[in-house]
């Protein structure tokens, strides 16, 4: 398919998504759809509580970090214990330590980086364990960012919502029918969908026996994408023809990947009252969005500078790394998309994009994933943008700032400074340690810029839940592990605390009423203001880091383009 | 005071030129005194220079060359400027401060005994409840009420308004000022305010601003700055291993350079001096606020409430229009209404005289023949003359028809009509009555003040909903509101209903401001998020107030507003430019920091600086004078005009934002080609 057609496409299938699952997902959190009350009602019962139990700020972000350490408990014994546990056809071993401990924290901070194979390290129970993680770490991204729309919509409230009921209506009523219907079409295409043992395959033409993994990959496939997590069942991800058969599935993987994040713009306008305020921040993402994919499939449709010194000249741009059936631009896409979503999921080896390239997914990631985010994360990270934004235009046009009638006072920006500031410095310090020790220098695979950017790149992906990997990258190390595990516990809760904190003040605030002296923000001055500061922020945290990094490395190629 | 035009400032407000000899002096003592690190510490950004100023100081001891030495010099100057800045404001506010001192003289007081015989004590010794006597030439010692007499007094030392006020006992008019002079008559002042908490001690510690705290958006904005400044400790300090693991080597002094150049260092310089320069301004225009929190609350204020009299009107009716009734000519009518008029010495009688000598040519005129007047009384409510044989009266219309009913006359049949058109028109209708026989109507009108018709639209166009509150019926109001183009009104307004009115609009989360003078103000101004004083008024309004306007014209309101948002556009202004500084800055010195051991870097260097050192050194000046260069504008406030907040956005938007991202690029650029032309390098 032609890229503009299918950028065209895109555009109109995600504006569908953007209108009606935003909608929906309002009326679901609103507790208005209730076609699946027979099955809420028993679980409410079980867990003692129900809709009109509302939970403050505090017990809200309580459940939540409680609800998350039990899952990473769980999930660390069934990994470690995965040798004396059903389902593992292959026999394999216990996971160890470390890499459990990685594993765990990464599938359930919505990460999914991932320091082994899938098809050579987890059998299919733990593969299943991580898939239930791919549901539920998604809804608690979305029912974070819902405590925060839910603050700027309350007026004088103390409760913010009920967690486990919000959970609960997120997997039952948003993530699990669509990753159902949308899993029937990866299958359909040929995704592999069951529980058999790896097929063996003697190839009597070459007198070689082949191991084909498969396993529960299709319906996994779906969440995957749907549920921003990125982690795969193959070691090749989303270029594995079993886990993205076709161009179709290639496409439908972007669509999924860009749709909860897209659509909850809708559903942050339709619950502040104001779909405007959600095409507003809707417009800064796809701005960012549209710069980052520029940048990266601009880089990648030209000729690969190494290649180019070989003195071949190639028309079908850098083709190193890539499926052929993808092409460069298609897998740019599919890699912004899968980086600016908190993804992570690739359909081509990063490591062999030009450094101009990699650039725009590392952008996309230090921006803070807002471009447009993970589900959830990329609505409450961008949000936070937009406080500080509003702190700043409002104090322009000589008022106390105000976003949606709240007033931003010391607090607002106390909590929102918290939240934007937890990340860059969480990446930098880490990459500093991972940088300055035998055990970090020791994971690159390269040297110079190139083994700096591998480095730079794997603890901004962590630090960020993004989970792709720049490869090259010797991770499954207890160095890697354990620092990993740190970047993307704190990635996740240090920022979602104060996100919880801010929703939970701001539910409590009275609401001002605005006229024409208020500081408009649903306006285009607002999407711009709220885009510089994303970027300022992004850009002038992470310059120098850039400079010694993937900038460098081009340099040393002649020029940026 | 025509509304519109800025108050020419007095009193306690002198004119000082912003670089005032004396004050400028003073702010140099005052900056070097500002290096005391426990002064510091309260501004987190310049606290992070000042140890960034140390670091680079022991570097240069310990491997002395010229540029770690220029770039330390620097790092001390942009200290100094910082603290020079906050001087320059504070000293301002210090030389008006001293003004006020010099005038809260140390007389004694005669303080009456139980006996009633009078003692004289020093003033200080003076306590709540005290009697004390004033006559012409005292100075009031303290604060206090009037309990007995009535006397003019001088309160130009306060007010600066040379014309002497009177002060009664009873009623709105009886508080009295320590500090002011009595000019006749004697009168008994009961003490009201305990040494050293008087009105006078107060404005001195407010425009000194000595105990001065933190304003909320202030606060806001401090810890904005400290998060800026947090996040760029570890985006330094991690390019030391990072250039370790490049093989590049950094200095310390280059770091120290490009954390200085990045934290918000110049609103961080410039944040206290905008907020004493926001009171400073509030004072030159004769407004006192008793906290930096009524300022900003000003700049936020969405509903004025604005007296009719005085504020919107000239405060008196005036004569308009003569409509003769039945056969009756329009020049009868003025002949016996100016009659009626010339001993009557009100504002409306005198324009009554004027109007008929304008119309019609009517001199005033001497009465020869043995006359008397009629004076008004609330009783009658009429007034007039007894001349020759005449019983002229003009009044309130029914008291004047049945005066006229009386006198065995009988009611023309046209006159009620006119009477309600009159009065429909928001005007005040007069029956002239020469004996039974009933003439026509005068018609009074409110004439609104010139001007305020733009200001109100100017608030209109920044969100602000004007109010008017009258004692006059809803008719009336209505009309006189229509014509001075206010949003709302409140008509027959009561103490009692302006409270609920306020009540009602802060409910819809609206800030509401206000003015007032009577005892009867004083739970409304409470009430009011800006409630303005004015200074004529009782001190129970004073103290219910938080600002007090010392030329007492309610129309200040306005201005106070302006200042309000001007302070906060100010900041905010600021702290953009301050961000948007630092990407020319990075192009300046990242390049210059690793350019030695990648030369490819130097591709970076958009501005094709001389040399690392220079172009570090460049950034580090820039950054140090630009705090200098932006003292006039925190000082003055940027720029405000009454438009809609998207006109103001872009403006500030597009000189604060897109310009600081600009001008260092140019300035830094030029300031590397002087030091090449100076062979500094």
């Amino acid at each position: 398919m032609d890229f503009a057609l299918t950028l065209l496409v895109l555009v109109v299938v995600l504006a569908f998504t953007w209108r009606y699952l935003g909608s929906y997902m309002a009326a679901v959190f609103g507790g208005r759809v209730r076609w699946l009350s027979w099955i809420e009602r028993p679980v409410y019962r079980m867990l003692a509580t129900g809709p009109e139990r509302e939970q403050s700020w505090k017990r809200y972000a309580g459940a939540l970090v409680v609800f998350s350490a039990v899952s990473i408990l769980a999930t660390y014994v069934v990994l470690r214990l995965q040798g004396h546990l059903p389902l593992n056809p292959q026999h394999l071993g216990d996971v160890g330590p470390a890499l459990s401990f990685n594993t765990a924290v990464s599938f359930v901070t919505n990460t999914d980086w991932q320091n082994y194979a899938g098809e050579a390290t987890l059998s299919y129970l733990s593969q299943i364990t991580l898939t239930v993680q791919q549901f539920v770490s998604p809804a608690v991204g979305i029912v974070a960012a819902l405590v925060l729309v839910r603050g700027f919509a309350r007026h004088q409230a103390s409760a913010v919502g009920n967690f486990w009921v919000d959970l609960t209506r997120c997997l039952l009523y948003v993530l699990l029918p669509i990753a159902f219907l949308t899993g029937i079409v990866f299958v359909a295409q040929g995704a592999v969908q069951t529980l058999a043992g790896p097929a063996t395959i003697h190839d009597a033409l070459n007198g070689v026996t082949q191991t084909i993994a498969r396993g529960p990959i299709g319906f996994m496939e779906a969440i995957k994408e749907l549920g921003t997590n990125g982690g795969g069942f193959l070691n090749a991800n989303g270029a594995a023809p079993f886990e993205n058969p076709t161009g179709l599935t290639n496409f439908l993987s972007v669509w999924l990947v860009l749709s909860i994040p897209v659509a909850l713009t809708y559903t942050f306008g339709a619950m502040v009252g104001s779909v405007r305020h959600g095409v507003a921040l809707l417009a800064v993402m796809a701005i960012l969005f549209g710069s980052l994919l520029a940048l990266t499939a601009a880089a990648e449709h030209q000729n690969n500078p190494a290649v180019a010194a070989a003195g071949v000249r190639s028309t079908v741009g850098n083709t190193v790394g890539k499926e052929v059936r993808f092409g460069d631009t298609a897998s740019a896409l599919y890699t912004v998309a899968s980086t600016g979503t908190s993804t992570g999921s690739v359909n081509s080896a990063i490591d062999s994009y030009t450094p101009l390239g990699g650039l725009g997914l590392l952008a996309g990631m230090m921006l803070g994933e807002v471009s447009p985010g993970g589900a959830g994360t990329g609505l409450y990270t961008l949000l936070l943008f937009a406080v500080m934004a509003v702190f700043l235009g409002g104090l322009m046009i000589g008022r106390t700032p105000e976003y949606l009638g709240k007033k931003i006072q010391a607090t607002e920006v106390k909590l929102a400074g918290l939240g934007v500031l937890i990340m860059p410095i969480t990446v930098l310090v880490l990459t500093a340690v991972a940088v300055s020790t035998a055990a970090g220098r020791a994971g690159p695979l390269n040297h110079g810029p190139h083994g700096f950017s591998e480095i730079l790149y794997a603890l901004t992906s962590q630090g960020n839940n993004n989970g792709s990997a720049f490869a090259g990258l010797s991770g499954n190390t207890p160095f890697y592990n354990v620092v990993g595990a740190i970047d993307m516990l704190l990635g996740r809760f240090a920022i979602m605390v104060p996100v919880l904190a801010l929703g939970g003040v701001l539910a409590r605030k009275e609401h001002v009423s605005q006229t024409l002296g208020t500081f408009r923000t649903d306006d285009s001055m607002f999407v711009g203001l709220t885009t510089a500061v994303t970027v300022i922020v992004g850009g002038l945290t992470f310059f120098p880091a850039l400079a010694l990094g993937p900038v460098l490395e081009q340099l040393s190629h002649g020029s940026f383009f | 005071m025509p509304a519109g035009s800025a108050p020419a400032p007095h009193g306690v407000a002198q004119v000082r030129g912003l670089f005032d000899g004396e004050i400028l002096g003073q702010a140099v003592a005052g900056a070097l005194r500002k290096f005391d690190p426990r002064i510091q510490v309260r501004n987190p950004v310049m606290f992070v220079v000042l140890v960034g100023t140390a670091v680079s100081l022991i570097e240069a001891i310990a491997h002395p060359d010229t540029f770690t030495w220029s770039i330390t010099v620097w790092l001390f100057l942009t200290v100094l400027f910082a603290n020079f800045a906050e001087a320059m404001a504070e000293g301002r506010g210090r030389a008006q401060a001293d003004t006020l001192r010099r005038m809260r003289s140390e007389t004694g007081a005669r303080r009456l005994r139980a006996d009633g015989l009078e003692e004289r004590v020093a003033a200080a010794e003076l306590s709540t409840g005290d009697l004390v006597v004033c006559e012409p030439g005292d100075v009031i010692p303290s604060d206090g009420e009037v309990i007995e007499g009535i006397a003019s007094v001088d309160e130009s030392a306060i007010t600066g308004e040379s014309a002497p006020v009177i002060r009664e006992s009873g009623g709105d008019r009886s508080a009295v000022t320590g500090g002011t002079r009595v000019l006749s008559d004697r009168i008994v002042v009961r003490i009201t305010a305990e040494r050293g908490h008087t009105f006078l001690d107060r404005m001195i510690s407010l425009v000194e601003g000595a105990n001065r705290q933190k304003t909320p958006n202030e606060i806001a904005l401090t810890i904005l700055l400290s998060v800026l400044t947090i996040v760029f400790l570890p985006v330094v300090v991690t390019l030391v291993p990072f250039a370790r693991y490049s093989g590049a080597s950094v200095s310390v002094v280059i770091l120290v350079a490009l954390l200085v150049c990045l934290i918000p260092t110049t609103i961080g310089a410039l944040l206290s001096a905008i907020g004493i320069a926001g009171m400073d301004r509030l004072v030159q225009r004769n407004v006192l606020a008793m906290s930096g929190r009524a300022v900003e609350a000003a700049g936020d204020v969405q509903t004025l409430l604005l007296d009719k009299t005085g504020t919107i009107t000239l405060g008196n009716r005036m004569a308009s229009a003569f409509y003769p009734v039945d056969a009756h000519t329009e020049s009868e009518v003025a002949d016996t209404a100016q009659l009626a008029s010339l001993a009557d010495e009100t504002p409306e009688g005198r324009s009554i005289v004027i109007l008929a000598k304008e119309r019609f040519q009517l001199r005033e005129r001497i009465l020869d023949e043995p006359h008397e007047f009629v004076a008004f009384s609330a009783a009658t409510r009429m007034s007039g003359v007894d001349v020759a044989g005449r019983r002229i009266r003009k009044g309130a219309a029914d008291a004047v028809t049945r005066w006229a009913a009386e006198e065995g006359g009988a009611i023309p049949a046209d006159l009620d009509g006119i009477v309600e058109r009159v009065a429909r028109a928001g005007s005040t209708p007069l029956v002239v009555a020469d004996g039974p026989d009933v003439l026509g109507v005068i018609e009074l009108r409110d004439v609104v003040k010139q001007g305020i018709r733009e200001k109100f639209d100017q608030m209109r166009r920044l969100g602000i909903r004007t109010v008017m509150i009258t004692g006059d019926n809803p008719l009336t109001a209505a009309t006189i509101a229509q014509e001075a183009g206010v949003d709302d009104f409140l008509a027959e307004a009561t103490p009692e209903t302006k409270l609920s009115l306020i009540r009602e609009e802060q409910e819809g989360g609206r800030l509401v401001a206000m003015t007032g003078d009577g005892t009867n103000d004083a739970p409304a101004l409470a009430q009011a998020d800006v409630g303005v004083a004015m200074n004529t008024g009782t001190m129970a309004a004073k103290e219910a107030g938080n600002m007090v306007d010392l030329d007492s014209n309610p129309t200040k309101l306005i201005d106070i507003v302006e200042v309000g948002k001007q302070l906060l556009i100010t900041r905010g202004s600021l702290t953009t430019f301050s961000i948007a500084n630092d990407v020319a800055k990075y192009f300046a010195i990242i390049p210059a920091m690793f350019g030695a051991a990648y030369p490819q870097l130097n591709t970076l260097d958009i501005m094709r600086l001389h040399s690392p050192q220079s172009a570090v050194l460049s950034a580090v000046i820039f950054n140090a004078l630009v705090i200098v260069a932006l003292i006039p504008l925190a000082l003055r406030g940027v720029r405000f005009r009454a438009t809609s907040s998207a006109a103001i956005l872009r403006r500030n938007v597009w000189i604060y934002g897109v310009g600081g991202v600009i001008a260092p690029f140019i300035f830094i650029k030029l300031i590397d080609l002087l030091l090449v032309a100076l062979h500094a390098y």
